[in-house]
């Protein structure tokens, strides 16, 4: 009897709440970490930039959802000077920011609000600059180094002076941390004493939805902007939920209990086939995997050795086996979707006894003992470390190189191979905002080796030249050749060995109409809708 | 014992487990600044930047100066990943892992007793056996798999449960107490009691497998090693009905012991469902101190070792004190 009560209880309970569902048209998507905080000039990881930025805020700049293309955002139109140091931005009228219960607006939004975004990372003497923030983002894209000056000239209109010309400019301008903050909302919360820290966790932006709550850990809710300057989406609810197990995540969306899961791992992928009522969706990642040799360290040092262990590499049974073929074999350091990637270049080869042979030359006829890192945590672009690790030992030991796999908690791996201690490691990369600067210069200019980015430690003039020809031209054909020439050297001299750009998948419901997967990993649901 | 000895011994403990935390995350290596940069590099400068920003620049007498006069204040400092007061974080958190822990020694308590006492009293059965095993597989079972295996089972086969977090997401309730049992009620929504409690039984359920394993064996180990005493076989030899010999003379006399074991077992639900927490995606401290500790989150790491530290102590006292209770021999004896 009591069994009866409680099943009965059970069942009401659920059709109830699938008959709410649909009314109030909850949309939830199921992700895999929580957000560090909602301001989008201050988050470096993709849960948080797709919690803030993605979801709340507009930049000047945005790009085509789905690819890397540059489309007016909260600018109109714009245009560059002569000396490609200066750039004009018309704003778009009639923008207005969200409201909370700590802030209601006065006005929409406009140039004032555009200079306070650029200037308050850009200087930390700013009143409204945030002690202690960083701004990671911004320096790291050197932004700090490249604006002379931000001013508006009238209410609509912004002016940017550069010190130097630079083409990633405009791409840069529509990445998360040049989101666009309510100037009038930060002084607000500093004369009530609420502080600018609120910014962290009670945003306003101009955005697709409102944020409304973060319950830590386990969930934050937005209501759609029913001002959107696009347009009201059509979504009430939207609701990010926190799994960060990936076999239990799996598990919610086979319950039907999301509606869009990120991060689904390779090797369930086949499992998913038998899923009723949940599909696969998957695109090319602008992303690439690599093993870096160590070029300022014996034996790497020498050419014929970096280009022996690389024929003795079997890339195909990698692509099998670590991704479960949801990975592209990669032979430059950029993925085959991002303009002015060289088709020309040579594939990776395996040829065993040409591996042989060259080690020979290279006075290394026994072979030798060196190490590889194993990646110590899963990234997008690459899910197993240790495993693509046990690989490349056995593959190596076919000529006779003894590999003892190495590895460290996250930070001291990131903290050592900074410093070079490493010969060959485990690496990766997800590009920032689709232009190829954004690989080469930071992953293998000479300037990157310093940093500590550079993880082959290899400067090669050469190569170097073009990488900075390039980046001082804003005519994509000559940048385009100037990149395609240096992919030939990148494969001739081989630094990395390169793995796989990894695809990015994301199962959906067949409910859900209109969702677009992004090659940069965000997640926008403005346009989406619940059959 | 005196009030004061104790309150010094109290305090020096406390030190020493501040200095201890505080020591050791800073000794293993890595630090949060390379966690922050992630793979992308930065310049010395930059580096030194972001340590003064977190006030790592300073040495650390001195960090540990500072952080031990705002713990005396009750100040933890801002977690270096959120940027927000430790003490925020704690207040979402802790009541998650506290309403979750209180399910799970409940019913392991209830149902370790109950078979403990029927092994013991029914020695060498079916029962016996039964329970023994049972405890055995409790103990040896990962967390994790078994976790996992009631998920795939009662959540997506026979969908009774839900497979994860810690109420239906329709429901938003404000927060109150943070116990969501008691502010699904306060907010007055339908439905949403019941959703947080069908949210809770798997996670509690899998996460008292292992104290029931552990109150099972003491409580059995106990009532046998009592029932071979004198005053229990005089108890029996006097005539006093089995019932009487078992509540009256066994279960009083195993009850320093048993609730020993319920003490211990509390603490560890309280400061250390990692497991049950992660696979149920239940926001609570466990989780969040080992994030801490990967990201090298120092305050956020020292807070939580001090919160766990002070768990231990209450818990330890109360249990004290309940057996003074419980048994009054126990009174004059210091434990």
């Amino acid at each position: 009897m009591k069994k009866n009560l409680l099943c009965a209880t059970i069942l009401s309970l659920t059709l109830g709440l699938t008959a709410a569902a649909q009314a109030n048209q909850n949309f939830i998507f199921c992700m895999e970490g929580s957000p560090s905080s909602f301001n989008p000039q201050i988050v470096t990881d993709g849960v948080s930039m797709n919690s803030s930025s993605q979801t709340i805020f507009n930049r000047l700049v945005e790009f085509k959802k789905g690819t890397t293309e540059i489309m007016p955002g909260l600018a109109e139109s714009w245009t560059i000077s002569k000396d490609k140091k200066t750039y004009t931005f018309k704003l778009r009228k009639d923008v207005s920011f969200h409201s909370n219960e700590l802030f209601k607006p006065t006005r929409n939004f406009n140039a004032d609000d555009v200079v306070y975004t650029f200037n308050s990372q850009m200087d930390a003497k700013h009143p409204l600059s945030i002690p202690a923030a960083n701004y990671e983002y911004f320096k790291a894209m050197e932004l700090d180094q490249l604006i002379a000056s931000v001013k508006k000239t009238d209410d609509m209109t912004v002016v940017f002076e550069l010190k130097r010309p630079e083409a990633p400019f405009l791409a840069n301008l529509a990445m998360d941390f040049a989101s666009v903050l309510s100037e009038e909302y930060a002084q607000t919360l500093v004369k009530s004493g609420k502080g600018l820290k609120t910014l962290e966790t009670n945003p306003i932006g101009t955005g697709p939805f409102v944020f409304k709550s973060y319950q830590k850990d386990s969930a934050v809710r937005y209501t759609s902007n029913e001002k959107y300057f696009k347009g009201k989406p059509k979504i009430e609810n939207l609701i990010f939920v926190i799994v960060s197990d990936s076999t239990v995540r799996l598990q919610k969306m086979k319950s039907g209990e999301c509606h869009v899961m990120s991060e689904p791992q390779p090797q369930d992928l086949e499992q998913v086939k038998t899923f009723k009522n949940v599909n696969l969706m998957s695109t090319e990642g602008i992303n690439v995997s690599y093993i870096a040799f160590n070029t300022e360290k014996k034996p790497f040092d020498n050419l014929k050795v970096r280009e022996a262990v690389s024929l003795a590499m079997n890339q195909k049974s990698y692509i099998e086996l670590i991704y479960r073929s949801q990975g592209t074999a990669a032979k430059n350091p950029i993925p085959p979707t991002m303009w002015s990637y060289n088709k020309t270049t040579a594939a990776n080869p395996y040829d065993i006894e040409k591996a042989k042979k060259l080690l020979a030359e290279a006075g290394l006829k026994d072979g030798f003992e060196t190490e590889l890192w194993t990646l110590p945590v899963s990234r997008p672009y690459l899910p197993n470390g240790k495993k693509l690790g046990e690989l490349v030992q056995a593959d190596l030991a076919k000529i006779g190189v003894k590999v003892k796999l190495v590895t460290f908690d996250w930070p001291v791996y990131l903290e050592k191979s900074k410093k070079g201690e490493h010969q060959m490691i485990q690496f990766g990369w997800t590009g920032d905002n689709g232009d190829p600067d954004n690989f080469m210069n930071v992953l293998l200019g000479c300037s990157a080796v310093k940093a500590g980015s550079n993880y082959a430690r290899w400067c090669h003039k050469g190569f170097d030249d073009l990488l900075q020809k390039a980046k001082e031209d804003s005519l994509v054909s000559k940048r385009t050749n100037y990149y395609e020439k240096a992919q030939v050297i990148f494969t001739k001299e081989k630094p990395w060995y390169p793995v796989a750009h990894a695809r990015f998948n994301r199962l959906i419901s067949d409910k859900v109409v209109g969702y677009k997967i992004d090659p940069f990993g965000h997640e926008q649901f403005e346009s989406v809708e619940l059959k | 014992m005196a009030l004061a000895p104790k309150v010094l011994k109290l305090f020096l403990s406390f030190l020493f487990i501040s200095l201890m935390s505080f020591s050791i995350i800073r000794l293993i290596p890595g630090d949060p600044v390379q966690n922050i940069i992630g793979e992308r590099g930065a310049s010395e400068e930059r580096i030194q930047d972001i340590k003064k920003s977190l006030g790592l620049d300073k040495s650390v007498p001195e960090q540990f100066f500072i952080f031990v006069t705002n713990a005396v204040r009750g100040e933890f400092g801002e977690s270096i990943v959120s940027k927000q007061p430790i003490w925020s974080e704690f207040k979402v958190l802790w009541p998650a892992t506290f309403e979750l822990a209180l399910l799970a020694i409940l019913w392991s308590s209830v149902a370790g007793l109950l078979l403990g006492i029927l092994a013991a009293i029914k020695r060498d059965s079916i029962w016996d056996y039964g329970a023994v095993t049972l405890s055995t597989i409790g103990f040896a079972m990962p967390i994790f798999w078994w976790g996992l295996l009631v998920i795939f089972f009662f959540a997506v086969s026979l969908g009774w449960f839900p497979v994860s977090g810690r109420i239906n997401v329709e429901y938003d309730i404000p927060y109150r107490t943070g116990l969501l049992l008691i502010d699904s009620l306060l907010s007055g929504t339908s439905g949403a009691f019941l959703s947080a409690l069908k949210h809770m039984v798997l996670p509690a359920f899998v996460l008292g497998t292992v104290s029931l394993a552990f109150i099972v064996r003491v409580t059995r180990s106990s009532f046998i090693d009592i029932q071979k005493e004198d005053y229990v076989r005089t108890a029996r030899a006097k005539g006093l009905k089995s019932s009487q010999v078992i509540f009256k003379h066994i279960f009083k006399n195993s009850l320093p012991q048993i609730l020993t074991a319920l003490g211990l077992s509390f603490g560890q639900l309280l400061t250390g469902a990692i497991m049950t927490e992660t696979i149920f995606s239940w926001p609570g401290l466990g989780r969040w101190l080992v994030k801490s500790i990967e990201a090298r989150d120092y305050p956020a790491v020292q807070a939580g070792v001090f919160y766990s530290m002070v768990i231990i102590v209450l818990i330890n006292f109360f249990t004290d004190e309940l057996i003074k209770l419980a048994n009054p021999k126990m009174r004059d004896q210091a434990l």
